[in-house]
């Protein structure tokens, strides 16, 4: 026999408050994988037992059967049936039910225990179930179902004692081979209201917070007022929260960047870490506070229960052009970033919405387009008011989220009706009960976020800076030939080919340059643009002054609102890409993608640049 | 009488469910929340705005979300 540590499972409905169990038996330390071959992500961790033996935890996606209608649930059920292949068969379930909803609930559970593996039922959210007047018999279900039933709290860490001790006594007997699993589903419907009926010990109607606050938060009007409220404080909040650690960031990288130049005597090696690494990664790491604000409101509003009020609120907007409610929690995550927002599309069941969301999803503002966005706004709107409380600057990129918004549910018409040649999508989900959050599972959230950006910004993004630095260094200008060294460069004569093709949209020799770069992320725009202009600069003077008044000199406004409208549009962004590649399982819809989003860019582009300069902007 | 025309607050049992009318996977998800023949559902929510879509039904102890198309396709008859 092998000394290999148990492998557990944590199996059950969605909403049954498993992350919250996961979470509170494994603590911070877990691991974030996907399992072997598909994108859904595994999470694991460890637990000890009574006697001190390590167990190894998983947190199986949430689903309804061991009939699989997403890929998540299809994940759930090849773990569960040891049919993952590099996945090992757990050697027990944790089957998690919400103590509120067992009609329900207990239907998974009953297919489950019929697997034949080792089974403890934790019967979780037990004071939610009293808050709402329900009291249950956990002895008598247990006898029913013939597994230890253990009553849970996650978030309050009541119960987990209890809980690890029967999955010690579990894990020591053998799994009965699985003698004949029920499997028609009436059955199991009836055996499962039957036993949630006798576990009631007593049914009182409670205090109905979730009916009160729904009639509130569904209302056909009031519904719509909070939810759009609820956004606009969160959109505020992440602008104005974030500018402070934003500052310290770039100081803390402009100290770094300091002390190296006074370290080390200028040198290639030097350059390559100031202007190269620190200027790069720097430059993209400002944006995390931004991503963990947003994803700190999301985190919240998934927790407590009201994402799927705003879905159910969104839903017919959403309908008319071809997608629901589902889609709409990835599109919102979309505004921090594209690549959270389109692993979040794998909730939709509709398997052409999913699609159609996935391509859309790089048309929401995401915070990496902000930099380029005000860098240039800053240079060339002026900050004049246009009326009591309104600015220029502010209105301009407010049009520019606007543009993004329309553009997505233009594209996502087009695309449902003539592409995947949908029938408009569906909207159909359980709405939970209102909860109010643990801070410890929001912080693991954003913790988890958190590195999965770090990571990133350490890999992709630290390459892409790293190529951009060498191409933009070698080969090296001949001393006193009088040409710059950014032209002379291979990032140069790229460049040239570039210009051609963007130059009828008023785009010059340094934008063609920066959007090179900027094809590892968008915000890297900015960047190439300072180094190809400090690097251009003859004197000190013109190297100090800062980079928006260096535009402003050397670009015409229709030149800047075009650049404006490129960005609106354009996909510039490898990881978008390689994330759409991953979750569409080839590269035919990346390509869709990037072409259809290219040529809106050229197209918005040129109207912008055609247009300002018959206004006698050019 | 279908699941739209039910009023809001008003309990009924789902008499009959027309599968063909809804699309597999939905029609599996539904059951899998436990709507099916037999079950008991009050409408709680009807639309946004303008429209009448979606509309929100509990059923037994939870509340589920769904659209008008796919509740046309439930028919329900009087709890007894």
């Amino acid at each position: 026999m092998t000394e290999a540590v148990p492998l557990v499972a944590l199996v059950g409905n969605p909403n049954a408050g498993k992350s919250a169990l996961f979470n509170a038996l494994t603590g911070a330390r877990q691991k974030i994988a996907n399992y072997p071959g598909v994108t859904v992500e595994r999470k694991s961790g460890r637990a000890s037992l009574a006697d001190g033996r390590p167990v190894e935890l998983i947190d199986l996606p949430g689903a309804y059967s061991l009939e699989p209608d997403s890929l998540d649930e299809a994940v759930t059920r090849d773990v569960v049936l040891g049919r993952l292949e590099g996945q090992r068969r757990p050697d027990a379930l944790v089957v998690v039910l919400d103590a509120g909803n067992l009609d329900n609930h207990l239907r998974f559970a009953l297919e489950l225990i019929g697997q034949g593996l080792p089974v403890v039922v934790a019967l979780n959210m037990v004071d939610l179930a009293k808050r709402d007047g329900l009291e249950l018999d956990a002895a008598l279900l247990s006898a029913e179902l013939g597994v230890p039933v253990v009553e849970t709290v996650a978030v309050r860490k009541r119960g987990l004692d209890a809980l690890i001790g029967a999955l010690g006594t579990a894990l020591l007997s053998p799994a009965t081979p699985n003698a004949a699993p029920v499997t028609d589903r009436k059955a199991i419907a009836q055996t499962a209201h039957t036993l949630a009926r006798k576990a009631i010990i007593s049914e009182t109607q409670g205090r109905q917070w979730t009916r009160r606050l729904d009639s509130v938060l569904l209302h056909p009007v009031g519904g719509v007022v909070v939810l759009l409220a609820l956004l606009f404080v969160m959109f505020q909040a992440v602008y104005a929260w974030s500018e402070a650690p934003i500052g310290w960031i770039e100081s803390g990288f402009a100290f770094l960047t300091q002390t190296i130049n006074s370290a080390i005597p200028d040198s290639l090696f030097r350059s390559f870490l100031t202007e190269g690494v620190i200027a790069g990664v720097g430059a993209v790491i400002v944006f995390l506070p931004l991503i963990l604000i947003l994803f700190l409101f999301i985190l919240i509003l998934e927790a407590t229960g009201y994402m799927t009020r705003a879905a159910f609120v969104m839903d017919r907007a959403m309908a008319a052009v071809g997608l629901s409610g589902h889609s709409f929690i990835p599109l919102l995550s979309s505004f921090a970033c594209a690549i959270p927002g389109i692993m979040a599309t794998r909730t939709i069941m509709d398997q052409k919405e999913r699609l159609a969301t996935i391509l859309i999803a790089p048309l929401m503002t995401c915070s990496a387009r902000l930099p380029v966005y005000t860098l240039i706004i800053g240079a060339f709107i002026p900050a004049q008011s246009v009326g009591p409380g309104v600015g220029l600057q502010g209105l301009v990129l407010f049009a520019l989220y606007i543009a993004g918004i329309i553009g997505a549910m233009l594209a996502a018409a087009v695309i449902q009706r003539f592409v995947t040649s949908s029938r408009g999508g569906s909207f159909l989900i359980e709405m939970p009960r209102y909860q109010m959050p643990r801070i410890g599972d929001i912080a693991l959230g954003l913790w988890q976020r958190a590195s999965v950006f770090l990571k990133r910004a350490g890999t992709i993004i630290f390459i892409s800076t790293v190529i951009l630095w060498v191409l933009l260094s070698f080969p090296k200008v001949p001393e006193g030939s009088g040409q710059s060294q950014v032209e002379y460069s291979v990032a140069g004569r790229i460049a040239d080919g570039i210009e051609v093709i963007v130059a009828p949209v008023g785009f010059n020799h340094e934008i063609a340059l920066s959007l090179i770069p900027a094809m590892a992320a968008r915000e890297v725009a900015v960047a190439a643009l300072a180094t190809t202009y400090a690097i251009d600069a003859t004197d000190e003077e013109a190297q100090a002054s800062s980079l928006g008044v260096k535009l402003a000199g050397k670009w015409s406004l229709a030149t800047a609102l075009a650049f404006l409208a490129w960005f609106v549009f354009a996909p510039q962004c490898i990881s978008t890409i390689a994330v759409t590649r991953r979750e569409t399982n080839g590269w035919k819809w990346p390509i869709f993608m990037v072409s259809y989003l290219f040529a809106l860019a050229y197209i918005a582009a040129g109207a912008t640049y055609w247009t300002a300069t018959a206004f006698g902007l050019g | 009488m279908n699941l739209d025309t039910l009023p809001i607050g008003a309990i009924a049992r789902i008499s009959t469910i027309d599968w063909a009318a809804i699309p597999e996977t939905e029609g599996h998800r539904l059951r899998s929340l436990g709507i099916d023949a037999g079950a008991l559902v009050e409408p709680m929510h009807k639309g946004i705005l303008f429209w009448r879509d979606p509309i929100s039904v509990r059923v037994g102890r939870m509340t589920v979300a769904l659209r008008r198309k796919v509740a046309l396709a439930i028919q329900c008859e009087a709890a007894a």
